[in-house]
């Protein structure tokens, strides 16, 4: 079990709860009591450590190697799944998935950012880091949705879109552009949900939804707290100070109007209970996309881009 | 021998005559090191005469290249600045705002004007690198729909010059989604057949390419600009090595199929003339071809 500094507390009454049940195994001596009086007092520990938490730690819980990434998503709340790969130009990137999918009795297209669990995968899978071919598949997998009439659904789970040659010789920027733009007028509901990291224009380039949801210990923002820090401050030290300042929280983003909801965890995070998270998850995008299969095409697309128009904060004389 | 006889008096100037050199009067180029009267530079469209360097301008000099005599109507400079986040790093960003547009007497990193080129109307949205790096916050984003939406009301052709090192960090994710606001907008300008230009200066970074900038019906750059996604330093980190020579420049942007073509400041005015006469509904020939490419 990896714990957070954070959750400090958590893991010295979970230690002490450890020992006291290594005692009642021996079998000498009735700790019964004790041990529901300390699990009691674990759950409240972890109630109120959880209600406060700061920008960082919640970009902390993001990253927890053991939350559900997208294709876990999958296959526990969709059926019948079948993955389509390539752009149809260049190649298949392995950082972005998608495919057909049934979700609660119909077919729906489902596209998101994975990452890997170990060294390997995550190479594999580029840390979940796209390139131009990526958001071109994702694309091309969102104007097949539109011409079958079926919702889309997208999952955002990204550090950022690939830093390296062969994305800038292939145009990273040109291929994120084109997806807003194309994503702005397609004919379909469209759901995005930020499942964990969501970096700056890598996560936008499969961001803009007629519904666009915060998983609660998630973040989003324009930089990674890290970067924020070494091009500002010019140095890692000032992540924490970064992190705050972005007000890249579920909770903030929702308050400035950048978002249309906050989808809740379990108790801990999605890691500590997936299954209840895959529960939650399921009834939320069931509810959203009944709210959504009522609109027209044309008040979908009026609506999305009335939206993300009425975004910003200025002042006008 | 003349050789060894002056034939001309030396200086004759007395000191208390002597005439001082105003400052500005010579232009140091930023990569040659060579000067020039400023004059001359200015009627060079601030490219150097010696090593082709085009300086990086702002607003009221394209403004003044690129419109007919130099005049336009100011659009939406009603539109203000503000601090949502009250971001603070090493500097309270209000503090950086008040500090740079008293600096620079500009109230934000891009201006809109519409005007005449060449005889054809043209919005221009034309961005300022001295504000804050040219970065993109709420401000730049709402100009720019505004001047979208006012492109395709009036049916008149829009122009957007970036020269901006992306997003504006100091307004977080407001910032971010003025991509989408932008690129939203274009798409409905894209519907209404209005042409769009992208004009990439130097340099044209981050979350400016990966939307508006990069969505032009025509992508034209200045010679030798840094275009990119990820920002040249953040790339070598990555990689761990040196960048190959001329990458992420307007040539090699043009080598692999990113941009239409490349075109140096002095023919700009011409080259934008040209395109927007045949772009026109009716085509009209500009009547005197010499003042276009003036």
């Amino acid at each position: 079990m990896a714990y957070f500094d954070f959750e400090k507390p958590i893991q010295d009454l979970e230690e002490q709860l450890k020992k006291v049940k290594e005692v009642a195994e021996k079998g000498k001596v009735n700790v019964s009591a004790s041990i529901k009086e300390l699990e009691q007092k674990i759950i409240e520990t972890k109630k109120s450590l959880y209600k406060n938490l700061n920008g960082w730690q919640r970009v902390q819980i993001s990253r927890h190697p053991d939350r559900p990434y997208t294709l876990d998503y999958i296959e526990n709340c969709f059926e019948n799944f079948i993955e389509l790969h390539g752009d149809r130009n260049v190649k298949d990137d392995k950082a972005i998935v998608g495919g057909f999918a049934t979700f609660n009795g119909e077919t729906v297209m489902v596209i998101g950012h994975q990452k890997g669990r170990n060294t390997k995968q995550r190479q594999f899978r580029n840390f979940g880091m796209p390139n131009p071919e990526g958001y071109r598949k994702a694309l091309r997998l969102m104007k097949l949705a539109q011409k079958f009439n079926k919702p889309i659904i997208t999952l955002i789970d990204t550090p950022g879109a690939s830093p390296g040659l062969d994305a800038e010789e292939r145009g990273q920027g040109e291929a994120i552009a084109k997806n807003l733009m194309e994503m702005s007028m397609l004919r379909v509901p469209i759901i995005c949900i930020i499942i964990g990291e969501g970096a700056s224009g890598g996560a936008l380039g499969i961001g803009v939804g007629d519904r666009v949801m915060m998983m609660e210990n998630t973040w989003y923002s324009v930089i990674s707290p890290e970067s924020c820090s070494s091009i500002l401050w010019r140095s890692w030290e000032h992540k924490e100070k970064a992190a705050d300042a972005l007000k890249l929280t579920a909770e903030d983003m929702l308050k400035n109007k950048l978002i249309d909801g906050v989808i809740p965890e379990p108790l801990g995070g999605a890691h500590e209970n997936p299954i209840e998270s895959y529960q939650i998850f399921k009834s939320e995008v069931i509810k959203l996309l009944n709210e959504l299969k009522k609109l027209s095409p044309k008040k979908l697309i009026d609506t999305r881009i009335q939206k993300f128009s009425s975004m910003g904060s200025f002042i006008e004389n | 021998m003349s050789w060894y006889k002056r034939v001309k008096e030396g200086i004759t100037t007395l000191t208390s005559e002597k005439k001082s050199v105003p400052d500005g009067l010579w232009h140091k180029c930023f990569r040659c090191k060579k000067a020039i009267l400023s004059s001359d530079h200015e009627a060079n469209s601030y490219v150097c005469s010696h090593c082709n360097y085009h300086d990086k301008i702002g607003s009221r000099e394209y403004f003044t290249i690129l419109f007919d005599e130099g005049k336009f109507e100011e659009l939406f400079s009603n539109i203000k600045p503000s601090d949502p986040l009250e971001f603070v790093d090493t500097k309270a960003y209000k503090d950086r705002l008040e500090d740079t547009i008293q600096k620079t007497g500009l109230d934000d990193a891009l201006r809109v004007g519409v005007g005449m080129l060449s005889e054809t109307p043209l919005v221009i949205a034309c961005m300022d690198f001295g504000f804050i790096g040219g970065s993109m916050g709420s401000v730049m984003g709402e100009r720019i729909a505004r001047a979208i939406d006012f492109s395709r009301e009036n049916k008149i052709p829009l122009l957007i010059i970036s020269k901006s090192g992306g997003a504006r960090m100091m307004e977080a994710a407001f910032s971010l989604m003025q991509m989408a606001k932008t690129s939203a907008k274009l798409a409905l300008l894209d519907r209404a057949g209005v042409p769009f230009i992208s004009l990439l200066t130097d340099p044209t970074t981050g979350g400016v390419t990966a939307s508006f900038a990069m969505l032009g019906d025509l992508n034209i750059a200045e010679p030798e600009a840094l275009i990119g996604f990820a920002g040249p330093r953040i790339i070598r980190e990555t990689i761990g090595k040196d960048l190959p020579k001329g990458f992420q420049s307007s040539e090699f942007l043009l080598e692999h199929g990113f941009i239409d073509m490349i075109v140096p400041r002095s023919a700009l005015k011409s080259k934008l003339s040209q395109i927007l006469h045949l772009l026109a509904e009716k085509q009209i020939t500009p009547k005197n071809k010499s003042e276009a490419s003036a």
